[in-house]
């Protein structure tokens, strides 16, 4: 191999090793002939050319190509069927520096996503979407999908695609092409090596319109899928050559890149909109104190009749009055009534991107089975708050803070268990100093409306961050 | 006539689609009569006539199955 150099090889956004089977660790998990391979190539190609490895988020849906996350050496999520296009939307409006991908097949964006792609569209979201159209629903073994031509046979067309029954095919460039915002369309196909060129042409200049800002791009890639088709892979490329492409003519059905300005994130809403729902001084947003950072990803679980739910809320509350961005998602579970209750609060001076916290850094275990389940999950270095004073002998670490009080039989002390979870919510503040007590005051005048019950709350914050001072002088 | 380019092809990696036979313009790539251990007959480069275009490359739906060589000018 003297004097020859490497023209083509495996592109450097994707993994080195593919950790999704231990034993074909380089191969993709698709089928021989699969477009999906081809495709992915081509997007790997385009990412390392336009050096945007580092700024890339990868955003896979459900379909054949849900392990996209297995692949890509980039920012990875796993959105929802069909549910990809409303996904990238906020990764990019909450990280507007990076360059997000929904990677979607037919089933996921003609069928089930339909709504999420057309609104995207509309809206003019400045991501890119590569849709990859093989006219059948791959992964799930071949049932009719919107795109499916009519007479071709199915699993849930056994007698071929009837109009009178499924309608005509979806064509999704012609009907996002009736929009106004979209930037750029077209369709392309992997029927032959010039096709492939021209895909490649066309993955590139989409991700170079995001990298400029432009707005909207959506490439609609007519694919193989040899398995599904029942044919081998060279047969396949030649159906998409002749029979798909007539049906879903190939062509650049939008191009406003030239005369596209520089999208801009939506501003602000106008107005002190705080002081007009009448959560926060008028006076505007209280800025976070100077040089503070905030990032607190909170799972408070415990049983139903514990206030877990209620010390998320109250937490969000009176993050959000002391102007952080907060969030807070409940899990509770309907096939266990009084059973198992937690719940995910977020705390941050930065935009959240989402509200699943699976590593938190603040544990709130009301109970045995709570600190059992979440403990794994947290942290090095979090804390971790455990109503009892000592943990079980099997459920231990080194790397976490522990608290360890009864706050339940504390709050009794007081005149009623009920109120642990403020006891618990005292200790936190003490601890943490994440919020100022005056927004978690105004969080519970606005949430506990009955005089007693607030008084006791407020008894037992203050009893919790006694217990603190006490630990922590 | 001189040879201007090369393929390495990775046996373990080839799935034996046949797609980079079919579109190789100068037909210098055949499927072997063996099986790799995925049950593929796989690619292999007959050794004469690779202009080292990288069309088989890219017809190839794996990342890594091929690497193609060109002879430096």
């Amino acid at each position: 191999m003297d004097g020859y150099v490497l023209a083509q090889h495996r592109a450097h956004s994707f993994y080195p090793v593919f950790d999704r089977k231990p034993d074909a660790q380089h191969q993709t998990h698709y089928c021989p002939g699969c477009g999906h391979g081809i495709l992915h190539k081509l997007i790997a190609r385009a990412i390392d050319e336009l050096g945007i490895q580092d700024r890339t988020i990868f955003v896979s849906p459900v379909g054949c190509a849900v392990f996209g996350y297995y692949y890509f050496d980039v920012g990875n999520i796993q959105a929802a069927h069909g549910r990809a296009a409303a996904v990238a939307t906020a990764v990019k409006r909450t990280r507007p520096q990076s360059i997000v991908i929904s990677y979607q097949g037919d089933g996921d964006l003609a069928a089930i996503g339909s709504a999420e792609i057309l609104h995207a569209a509309n809206r003019g979201e400045p991501i890119t979407v590569f849709f990859v159209n093989n006219a059948i629903y791959g992964m799930t073994g071949g049932q009719v999908a919107p795109t499916t031509p009519v007479g071709a046979k199915s699993t849930t067309t056994p007698f071929g695609r009837s109009v009178e029954n499924e309608g005509y095919p979806l064509r999704v460039c012609e009907l996002l092409a009736a929009l106004e915002a979209p930037i750029y369309l077209e369709r392309v196909a992997l029927g032959n090596n010039k096709q492939i060129t021209a895909a490649a042409r066309a993955v590139k200049k989409a991700l170079e319109i995001q990298v400029k800002g432009l707005g909207f791009s959506l490439v609609e890639i007519l694919s193989p899928c040899p398995t599904v088709w029942k044919m081998t892979p060279v047969e396949a490329q030649r159906h998409v050559r002749d029979e798909l492409a007539a049906i879903f003519p190939a062509g650049v059905y939008r191009d406003r890149s030239k005369d596209a300005v520089p999208w801009n994130a939506p501003a602000r809403p106008p107005g002190d909109v705080r002081g007009m729902l009448g959560i926060a001084p008028s006076n505007g947003k209280k800025p976070a104190p100077p040089g503070t950072f905030v990032d607190q990803r909170i799972k408070i679980a415990g049983f139903g009749g514990q206030g877990v739910l209620l010390l998320g809320e109250i937490l969000a509350e009176a993050g959000m009055r002391a102007g952080l961005e907060v969030s807070w998602l409940p899990s509770y579970g309907p096939e266990m009534r009084s059973g198992a209750s937690n719940c995910s609060v977020r705390l941050s001076t930065a935009p959240l991107d989402s509200p699943v916290v699976s590593s938190p850094n603040v544990l709130m275990a009301l109970n045995e089975p709570s600190l059992r389940k979440f403990l794994p999950d947290v942290e090095p270095g979090g804390a971790v708050f455990y109503n009892r004073t000592a943990l079980p002998e099997d459920c231990r670490r080194q790397d976490v803070h522990f608290i360890l009080r009864p706050f339940t039989e504390l709050a009794d002390e007081l005149g009623d268990a009920r109120a642990g979870n403020m006891v618990l919510l005292g200790a936190f503040l003490q601890m943490s100093r994440a919020l100022p007590l005056e927004a978690v005051g105004a969080a519970l005048a606005h949430m506990i409306p009955s005089e007693r019950l607030r008084a006791l709350d407020l008894e037992a914050l203050e009893r919790g961050r006694q217990l603190v001072k006490e630990i922590l002088p | 006539m001189a040879l201007h380019g090369n393929l390495i092809v990775s046996i373990e990696e080839c799935k034996g689609c046949g797609l980079c036979v079919e579109a190789c313009p100068p037909k210098v790539l055949h499927l072997t009569q063996q099986l790799n251990h995925c049950g593929y007959h796989t690619v292999e480069y007959t050794g004469q006539g690779c202009t080292g275009c990288g069309i088989c490359f890219y017809v190839c739906p794996e990342p890594g199955a091929l690497a193609v060589y060109r002879l430096a000018a």
